[in-house]
């Protein structure tokens, strides 16, 4: 594990074109929302600024870095999304157990300890908290809470640290391909954050064209349209095969596999979202991020994604 | 500490830019303070000031240092047989030193995430001086990460909600009665998930 490391010229060149392409993107914004002040649309770009800032100056910096960075995503989702479920007082050191649950899950990462990586939360952790519970003596709403805490922990922990664990996880040596935890991680973000993109503007361009008004989750999501994940799902797995060309090294067919199947899980991570805040009757999960809502809101996709990239990849490749 | 918690402020543009002015918020949680305190840019940190009771505050050094050295308190006493001097009297001289008070008028912080009745020592001072400001806040989710009778603060995300001054002090049964109906509404702002 290194602490600061050169990108390779592959990873360098990507992020600079990310770079290009945002700033490009925020110059259309600005023009087009011209003397309106206040405008989402531009809160929305300037926070894309900050996430790829970020992004980028982990990269530079190195595995802990990312790691460090990944472990506080997990804290504010996981500090968001139990703040907006219904939760006991009297869990309220249960809750302080589940926050420690971050820096060992990441700390699993760092020392590449992949066996106690995968079962620490769905093994120990499901086992440990229900027993923290259970000697606070409160029975009432027992299962309620220690399922929401669980599955929050799961969605937020859990899943999110599949992303940071592609940095460094994959073992190396025993690698079919080059070392390439950073572009991995790049891909698998670049086509998580694209394919919402993609879903979105296809939904706007094609929405009802071919399947009229069959809605693809009309009581999850009314939004969306068939239209717009069949077209996400072509543009993803064709930007994954472009990507891959200089990016990452999966053979094309492999990479075109992926975009669709990241593209889908991509879908279901933002219906899953929906649906639960639906049921809580919010519309977004919280405002740190001015344009998108809450954190939830903006990795709801990756939630899907992440685990599903990591273990698709472990076992082709590794 | 503020990463740890978390906080949403809404309207902060309506908190008085100078004193003397009164921040008038709901309390459930020692966290309270320190929220209202973070609201003012740290220039302005020494002009404000929490009302807290003097008994509870001063009760040992290691608080009293916290409370007098650290916060920077207006100790009053909650009970007239301790009093030394006049409470009021105290408040009208930082008042007139041009300070922003904070005022717990529930003067406990009681059930977490409940509101009490409001003791009327609001409407009194707001009286006097019926030229000065007097700002509702609306405080949610600080009486989850601490509550009363707790010690260690569990993150939670915290809603701040900053109201319009209150307009007419012209009985004291008015003034509360204004002051509720402000925090109520602002407190309908809040999605507040059960919580006991």
């Amino acid at each position: 594990m290194n602490i600061a490391s050169d990108l390779s010229p592959a990873l360098t060149s990507t992020i600079v074109t990310l770079w290009f392409a945002l700033a490009a993107v925020s110059l259309f914004v600005y023009l087009k929302t011209k003397g309106q002040s206040g405008s989402e649309l531009r809160a929305r770009t300037i926070t894309w600024w900050v996430i790829l800032g970020l992004i980028t100056i982990v990269l530079l910096l190195g595995t802990i870095a990312t790691l460090i960075l990944f472990g506080l995503i997990s804290f504010l989702a996981l500090k968001e999304y139990l703040s907006m479920i219904p939760t006991r007082r009297a869990d309220r050191s249960v809750l302080l157990w589940a926050y420690l649950a971050i820096p060992v899950q990441y700390y699993l990462i760092a020392i590449q300890w992949y066996g106690v990586f995968i079962i620490f939360v769905p093994v120990y952790l499901f086992l440990f908290l229900p027993a923290v519970m259970v000697l606070r003596g409160e029975t009432e709403g027992f299962l309620r809470a220690a399922g929401t805490l669980h599955w929050g922990i799961m969605l937020c922990v859990f899943a999110i640290s599949h992303a940071a664990y592609l940095l460094e996880g994959l073992p190396a040596e025993t690698n079919a391909l080059r070392s390439v935890g950073g572009e991995l991680l790049v891909f698998l973000l670049v086509i998580t954050a694209m394919n919402d993109v993609l879903q979105y503007t296809s939904g706007k361009l094609f929405g009802r064209r071919l399947f009229g008004d069959r809605k693809l989750a009309p009581s999850v999501s009314p939004n969306k349209t068939w239209e717009g994940f069949l077209g996400g799902l072509i543009g993803t797995a064709i930007l994954a095969v472009v990507l891959n060309i200089f990016l990452t090294p999966f053979s094309w067919q492999h990479a075109l596999v992926l975009g669709a199947i990241l593209s889908t899980a991509g879908l279901f991570g933002d219906l899953v979202m929906s649906a639960l805040k639906r049921d809580l009757g919010l519309k977004d999960t919280g405002n740190v991020l001015p344009g998108h809502g809450g954190i939830l809101d903006r990795i709801d996709s990756l939630i899907f994604t992440a685990p599903l990239f990591v273990h698709l990849v472990r076992y082709m490749y590794f | 500490m503020f990463l740890w918690v978390g906080m949403n402020v809404r309207n902060t543009e309506l908190l008085p830019k100078q004193g003397p002015a009164l921040i008038a918020a709901n309390h459930n949680s020692h966290m309270d303070t320190l929220a209202l305190l973070s609201l003012f840019p740290i220039k302005q940190l020494k002009q404000v000031r929490a009302v807290a009771a003097a008994d509870y505050f001063l009760a040992n050094p290691i608080m009293r240092f916290i409370a007098l050295e650290l916060i920077g308190i207006l100790p009053i006493e909650r009970t007239p047989k301790d009093r030394t001097s006049d409470p009021v009297s105290k408040i009208n001289e930082a008042l007139d030193a041009g300070q922003i008070l904070i005022f717990f008028p529930e003067g406990t912080r009681g059930d977490p995430e409940q509101l009490s009745r409001f003791k009327k020592g609001l409407a009194r001072l707001a009286e006097l001086r019926p030229q000065m400001p007097v700002i509702p806040v609306f405080l949610y989710g600080f009486g989850k990460v601490l509550p009363k009778g707790s010690f260690l603060p569990v993150p939670f995300f915290c809603d701040v909600f900053v109201g319009e001054a209150l307009s007419s002090f012209e009985t004291r049964s008015k003034t509360m009665a204004e002051f509720e109906s402000s925090l109520e509404a602002l407190s309908s702002r809040v999605s507040a998930p059960d919580w006991q």
